[in-house]
């Protein structure tokens, strides 16, 4: 078979990409390490350039005034070395996982955010995964649609949430849903006095859920849409159809997965963004989670608690962007793993 | 449906594109018909209605802006033109197959090679998935899939150009159509892997006795594969006769011009390739008489203001021509 070169890469079997997406997750494990590193500095220094400290705070709540008291506390805290030591003493902890203490809750840092990660978790996966259902789904219905009454008025819902601000959102649905209707509880995350059970966590999970994922589907929506449109031009679906497949057919075994494939990529961009969204979300839902941990802690200057979301947070981008690395890998075989 | 039917009779087929800057006539009135085991070759330059002859057989027309606005496309007798789009969901893969121009972007990326031929098979037969996947490694080793049983979980970026040709090759023949279109089937392709295409198909086509249609505009692979040749400009057949006729005694200028501009290896270095002036017009702004009289060296008042029809200047030939009708 002159002029037949054989693949140089050999047809990936199952155990094959197995074995490259456990190379490729090495790989970004490795990569996290510097980006880990790069991110504690940052925030740390960030910190050290607000004005005052929560010592200050904490000495006038408490109404100590004994400077030897506050000189003892200093030491205590460690705020008497140069900030460059500060930052090695921190590094060389959180190697430790120790992040510190928070005064506040009168526990380690660690441990506060423990316990608020469960709840903002939730909240983040619930919303994305609503982002992804709405989003695909409308932009395939504006896709087949295209140009119809459909089409417009997916178009027109995607412009208005994209362009609504999430804490109004959540405050107009709390107005409607709430107050007015009375269906849904206005905040918190389970009934006062209630023991936690699955179905009260889901109602009270519905309103934050839908402030907070209606924003990303209406990009998913538009995104979809335009890139079923794209696809659908291709040559190999008009192969699918030349077939004799039925348009659903093609759209679904042929066109969605490849349309797919842009909003995979956005979406590990914007895990980040979903993580800060939720901050707001949180304390216009009273949502008990890392988000009304942060803004207690910065509203109270809880430095160590703040710092330790911020790398927490980062720890949690990184790990939805390999596992986004990984969900493209399998939707696209011709992602070659460097 | 008479046993006795041609597998493909096309009669004054007409497809036209309804755009904003007016309907353009991009097939008009074409006639042709294939019978089994043998090969037409739709011959013309770029923009010609080659292609839309092609979707317009298979029902595939991008809708809008093309549609069929007239004409029949008898399929062993049965026209499909008025057909339901559900009917032809049955026909197409199975009474008719294609092939396509560029054999890489014509296969599903994210797909094996196994399961775009699986699926198929499952669409128009009765095979389960286990009798469709060993039916699959069967067509990859009948159009000559090297390493068939491994290329069968590959993926088409894992393949060279002539292999994924081989693949679609496999699909278009997969349910045994009486049929075959193949468009461009080796512009994409080497020259070497050309030639092995072109001896697949032969080959496939002379086991199974389908009827051919091969669309080109290279006039090498015209005399290498067609038994019949039509010649289309700007959506009209302009001359239909048998491959070897045409070639040594061409009677329209522009398949004149056609053979002149194709390379023959024979021929003296030095000399220069002859080339047709001017362009194919536009299918909005149409010359009132023949299409080809701006470029035509023959022409005559007479072509500028009728359109000449299409007369017959001996036993199985046809041209549109003033100037052959003459001699």
């Amino acid at each position: 078979m002159a002029g037949e070169l054989v693949s140089p890469t050999p047809a990936l079997r199952g155990s094959a990409r197995r074995t490259a997406a456990l190379r490729l997750l090495r790989r970004r494990l490795i990569q996290a390490v510097p980006l880990m590193l790069g991110v504690v500095i940052i925030n740390f220094c960030l910190i050290q350039m607000a004005p005052g400290s929560f010592l200050e705070l904490m000495t006038a709540e408490n109404q100590v005034s004994d400077p030897a008291t506050v000189a003892l506390l200093r030491k205590t805290y460690g705020l008497d070395d140069p900030v460059w030591m500060q930052l090695l003493k921190y590094i060389w902890a959180l190697l430790h996982f120790d992040f510190g203490f928070s005064y506040r809750q009168n526990m380690p840092v660690i441990q506060a955010i423990w316990i608020h990660l469960p709840a903002t978790v939730l909240l983040m996966v619930s919303s994305i995964a609503l982002a992804i259902s709405i989003g695909v789904a409308a932009g395939v219905v504006a896709s087949m649609k295209v140009r119809t009454f459909w089409d417009s008025l997916v178009s027109i819902a995607a412009m208005f949430f994209y362009a609504a601000p999430s804490f109004w959102l959540g405050i107009m649905m709390i107005v409607l849903f709430s107050v007015k209707l009375g269906w849904l509880p206005v905040g918190g995350m389970m009934k006062i006095g209630g023991n936690g059970g699955v179905l009260d966590i889901l109602h009270h999970l519905i309103l934050p859920t839908l402030a907070l994922g209606l924003f990303y589907a209406a990009i998913y929506t538009r995104v979809m849409r335009s890139s079923m449109l794209e696809v659908a031009q291709l040559d190999f679906v008009r192969t699918a159809r030349a077939k004799g497949l039925s348009r659903n057919k093609v759209t679904i075994h042929h066109v969605l997965r490849n349309a797919l494939l842009p909003v995979v990529t956005i979406l590990g961009v914007q895990m980040g963004t979903v993580l800060a969204g939720s901050v707001v979300i949180e304390s216009v839902f009273s949502w008990p989670g890392v988000g009304s941990l942060l803004f207690d802690s910065v509203s109270s200057r809880n430095y160590p608690v703040v710092l330790g979301i911020m790398v927490l947070g980062s720890l949690v981008v990184i790990a939805a962007n390999i596992a986004v690395d990984l969900i493209y890998m399998w939707l696209d075989p011709r992602i070659e793993i460097r | 449906m008479s046993g006795s039917a041609l597998p493909l009779e096309i009669v004054d087929l007409r497809t036209t594109l309804f755009t904003r800057r007016g309907e353009m006539k991009a097939v008009d009135g074409l006639s042709l018909t294939v019978g089994a085991g043998e090969t037409v070759a739709l011959v013309g330059e770029s923009g010609c209605g080659k292609s839309l002859s092609a979707l317009s057989i298979m029902r595939l027309l991008p809708d809008p802006p093309a549609r069929i606005v007239g004409g029949q496309v008898k399929l062993n007798g049965r026209d499909i033109v008025p057909l339901p789009e559900e009917t032809m969901l049955g026909i197409r893969g199975k009474e008719i197959g294609m092939i396509f121009q560029d054999p890489i972007s014509s296969l599903n990326p994210v797909t094996t090679v196994e399961k775009q031929i699986v699926e198929v098979l499952m669409t128009h037969t009765e095979l389960g998935r286990g009798q469709a996947r060993v039916r699959a490694h069967e067509l990859l080793e009948l159009v000559g899939m090297p390493d068939a049983a491994r290329r069968l979980d590959a993926y088409p970026h894992q393949l060279s150009g002539g292999m994924c040709q081989r693949v679609v090759i496999a699909m278009a023949i997969a349910c045994s159509p009486s049929v075959l279109i193949a468009d461009e089937p080796t512009t994409a392709l080497d020259v070497t892997v050309q030639a092995q295409v072109l001896a697949l198909l032969k080959k496939l086509q002379a086991d199974a006795g389908m009827a051919m249609i091969f669309i080109t505009h290279d006039l090498g692979v015209v005399a290498e594969t067609a038994d019949r040749v039509v010649v289309m400009y700007a959506g009209r057949k302009v001359e239909e006769a048998s491959v070897d006729e045409l070639f040594e005694n061409p009677l329209h200028p522009y398949t004149v011009g056609l053979i002149g501009a194709t390379p023959t290896p024979g021929a003296e270095r030095a000399e220069r390739l002859a080339d047709i002036p001017g362009m194919v017009p536009p299918l909005n702004a149409l010359p009132q008489g023949c299409a080809f009289a701006p470029r035509c060296t023959r022409v005559m008042d007479r072509c500028l203001t009728e359109k000449p029809a299409l007369t017959v200047p001996g036993p199985g030939r046809l041209v549109a021509c003033f100037a052959a009708e003459r001699g």
